[in-house]
Formats: structure tokens, C-alpha cells, sequence
């Protein structure tokens, strides 16, 4: 996606901003038009946010969770997605564990696709949500140092933004440790450092990832409180810290492995407007797919 | 072909006759706010309640409007328009609305303006202004004050310039584009 691309997004996300603090917060835009949410992995935040994000654009929505479904009756993706389809249904919000998955879906389908995130490979709105708080906070994001720490390696919130940080002018730091490192990482157009104390110092903004904690069982970790020792962003660590700088997080919060509370709920997190803003990120990014007939 | 309608001294004449027959009908300014729809109706709205505070000595509110997510022609335009902000920092409750526009036409902008303005809050009145009224309506909407009425046809192009916005004032008549 271009930068142009993005700053499209972004200021029409601001102005769905100004739409959630009305009195009646639903607009008529996308009356008739139909949603089908399709989340086949566990979800609060995102399925939320697209919901609402639908509900005040007017749009009519369906819910599928896998949990409940006939994928476990053995349905393949492409045929949920096509039955649902025949139900005459515009937009496809998917979230899935296979990467890939939307891409999959928007060939085989004629309604457009969006990608509520697909397993270790990209979560575009969170990128998007994410970049709309920094430029808030910052006016721009060209010249802003971001370091983004954890689970480089099986994050898709990673993956996206480091795209997104990088075509917005930013720079990028990766740091985490190694076993959750993807291989030729530099190769994203990012700087690596496998500890946190050579990371941090200069950074503007301070991206906390979530540890999947299915990595501790998986043997990529000798222990959590090892991570939290060595990864683990704490009120003591910050406090060495020079510059002024923001705390981002995507969520879930593991409290007290990747982040400890009072870190979380300090004054410089800026988590809740990320979620905010998600809601608006979603508005616009339904509202510019939807409408108009598209050509090819 | 391009005619020119009004130019910079009949805007600034016919805004402050449109600003005086406000205060007639109203009685006064008490309880008036101003909206300008987007874009070139915002400038005019400005202007409007700048002449009205001149004749009255009270302070005016404007508001703005983006009517894009109003619209009933979303799903059928092949772009979507870039959708700005709506800005109304006040309460319309028991206010009457002096809804701006630059160009009355088929009315669905303004319809669209009345859907917006109402799920904001519910005015006393709306009374309508516009520059130009060009006729053609779809639906049966009119303006309580009309800087001037052009006989228009459908495919012809009324095209106001503001200075904040175009670097000029002027109101010109423009014969179908071929696209």
C-alpha cells in the first residue's frame, strides 16, 4: 500500500472520528449494504471494533465464529465463504489462522475482502490504527523512532506495521529474543537488537507485543519470568530513559509478563486510543471499499 | 462558454441583503446559528453571520457540514468522495438554523444536510439560503433566501468561486463539458 494510500485512510478515519462523538453516533452510509464477519480464531477487540465500526456506517451485519459453526463439521473455508456469498453479502471481514486466507478468499469471491488479521502474516487494520494514534500524537510519523519488542517473529501486528512505519518515514528497531526472531529480519528495512537496553535509549515510541504464551510450551523460551527479566518493559527500565516516548500495545496484555501494570495504565501509554481509534480505522476502510461499482 | 454571473462587489451586495432579510423574517438575531455546507457553503456561511453580527452587534455560531455520508448516490459512484468533518460546537436545541449552501440544484444536498442537522439535535427551524438557485429540483425542497435565481440547462455548470477556497469571488455560467 502507498503512502498516499494510507494517508487516505487516515483522514478519512479522522473525519469518522468526529462521527463518534455525536449525540447519535450512526450515520446512514452503508444502509443496505451487507457484512458477513467471519472470525475463525478468538477475537475480542477486533470483532468488536469491526461490529461497531458497521453498526454506526448503518450496515447490516452477520457474525460467524468457528466455535459455533459448521466448520467443525469439516466445511472448507471456500465453501462457507461461497454459501455465504450466495446470501448476497458485499464485504467479508476475515479473521483466520492460515496466512493467507483473505487473499485466498478475495479470488474466489466477488464481495471485497478484508483482512481482520490471517496468523503469523499481516493485520492490516491494527497497522492503520496504530499509525492514526502516532500521527495524532506527533503530527507525522517521518523521522520518529519506533521499537517494536517481543514476538517479532510469529506477529502479524509486527509484520504489518513494520511495513506501514516504513512506507509512513519512519524508522523501525526490532528487538526480542532470538528464537522468536525471524530470520533475515533486516532484510524488512529494520535495525535488530537482542537487548533492550541498547534498544530503547532515542526511541519516540515504544511498541509492546503480546507474547503468545503457546511459545513458552513450544520451547522457544526457557520460562516466562525469564522473558519478563530480559524483555519485559518495567516502570524501573523506563525510568532510565532520557526522551520522552509513548507506550503502545496491541492487546490482549499479558500484565506483568511483556508489560508490568503500572506501565500499562501509566500516563504515557496511549493503549485505549489505539482502541479508539480502531473503531474509526475500520469505519473508513468499510466505508472506501464499499459503494461503487469497482472495476476488475 | 463561460458567463460570468456576479462578480466579487454583487456577491458582497447580494450577502448583505440576503444578511438583512434573515434579520427580517427572524425579527432579530436572537437564537440564529449559521451552517455552511461543504465546501464553498462554510465560506459563505461565514460571511453571512459576519454581516449579520455587523448589523445586530451579537455574536453568531457557525457551524459546518459534510454531507457525504448523508448521501443517497453512495452506491452507485464509482470513487467515493473524500468525506471532511462536520463541526457543530454547539446546541441546536431551540436554535434556528440558517442552513448555507452555494448552489441550489436538485435538492439532494440539501435533504441530505436535513437528515444530518436533525440527528444532531432538534431546532426550532431551518430556513434555507443559497447563492444561486438554478432550478431542476428532484424533491420538493426551496430556499427561504436566494442571492439569485439562473435560469439554468440540466447539462450546463454553475460554478461559484470563493476567494478562501479559489483566490476569487465570482459566480460564473459554464456550457456542458464534454466528457
Amino acid at each position: 500500500m502507498s503512502a498516499q494510500r494510507i494517508k487516505l485512510i487516515l483522514d478519512t478515519a479522522e473525519s469518522f472520528k468526529e462521527v463518534l462523538e455525536r449525540p447519535i453516533r450512526v450515520v446512514p452510509t452503508l444502509r443496505g449494504v451487507s457484512v458477513a464477519n467471519l472470525f475463525f480464531e478468538p477475537s475480542t477487540r477486533t470483532r468488536i471494533s469491526f461490529e461497531l465500526a458497521e453498526k454506526r456506517l448503518s450496515a447490516e451485519l452477520v457474525n460467524l465464529s468457528s466455535a459455533t459453526s459448521s466448520v467443525l463439521k469439516g466445511e472448507t473455508l471456500k465453501d462457507t465463504a461461497r454459501n455465504i456469498e450466495a446470501m448476497k453479502v458485499d464485504i467479508v471481514v476475515i479473521r483466520h489462522s492460515s496466512p493467507g486466507a483473505p487473499h485466498f478468499l478475495s479470488r474466489s469471491l466477488q464481495s471485497s475482502v478484508i483482512n481482520a488479521g490471517d496468523g503469523a502474516h499481516e493485520h492490516p487494520t491494527q497497522a492503520l490504527l496504530d499509525i492514526l494514534t502516532l500521527r495524532e500524537r506527533f503530527g507525522e510519523l517521518k523521522g520518529l523512532r519506533v521499537v517494536i519488542i517481543g514476538d517479532i517473529a510469529y506477529s502479524r501486528v509486527a509484520r504489518s506495521n513494520i511495513w506501514g512505519l516504513k512506507t509512513m518515514g519512519a524508522s523501525v528497531v526490532v528487538c526480542g529474543p532470538p528464537t522468536l526472531m525471524p530470520l533475515r529480519v533486516e532484510e524488512m528495512g529494520v535495525e535488530v537488537y537482542p537487548h533492550l537496553d541498547q534498544a530503547l535509549p532515542g526511541a519516540d515510541v515504544i511498541y509492546v507485543l503480546r507474547l503468545q504464551l503457546e511459545r513458552q510450551r513450544a520451547g522457544l523460551l526457557p520460562s516466562l519470568r525469564e522473558y519478563t527479566n530480559q524483555w519485559g518493559i518495567t516502570a524501573e527500565r523506563l525510568a532510565k530513559l532520557r526522551q520522552e516516548f509513548i507506550i503502545m500495545h496491541p492487546g490482549p496484555i499479558n500484565r506483568g509478563v511483556e508489560i508490568t501494570p503500572e506501565v500499562a495504565d501509566g500516563p504515557y501509554s496511549v493503549i485505549l486510543d489505539q482502541v479508539t481509534n480502531g473503531v474509526a480505522v475500520r469505519m473508513a476502510v468499510l466505508y472506501l471499499l464499499s459503494g461503487g461499482k469497482h472495476e476488475g | 462558454m463561460h458567463r460570468k454571473i456576479l462578480d466579487e462587489e454583487d456577491i458582497k451586495r447580494t450577502l448583505v441583503r440576503m444578511a438583512h432579510e434573515v434579520i427580517e423574517v427572524n425579527r432579530g438575531a436572537r437564537d440564529l446559528v449559521v451552517i455552511g455546507i461543504r465546501t464553498r457553503g462554510v465560506y459563505l456561511a461565514q460571511r453571512l453571520a459576519r454581516i449579520i453580527e455587523g448589523i445586530e452587534r451579537v455574536n453568531i455560531l457557525v457551524g459546518i457540514l459534510d454531507i457525504n455520508l448523508y448521501r443517497d448516490d453512495f452506491q452507485t459512484r464509482a470513487e467515493q468522495p473524500v468525506v471532511g468533518k462536520t463541526e457543530i460546537p454547539f446546541d441546536m436545541l431551540e436554535k434556528i438554523v440558517i442552513l448555507v449552501d452555494d448552489v441550489l440544484f436538485s435538492g439532494r444536498t440539501v435533504r441530505a444536510a436535513l437528515d444530518e442537522i436533525i440527528d444532531f439535535g432538534r431546532p426550532r427551524a431551518i430556513q434555507l439560503a443559497v447563492l444561486i438557485d438554478r432550478g431542476h429540483r428532484e424533491l420538493p425542497i426551496r430556499a427561504d433566501y436566494i442571492g439569485q435565481k439562473v435560469s439554468t440547462g440540466k447539462q450546463q455548470e454553475v460554478i461559484v468561486r470563493v476567494k478562501e477556497e479559489d483566490g476569487v469571488d465570482e459566480v460564473v455560467l459554464a456550457e456542458e463539458v464534454e466528457v
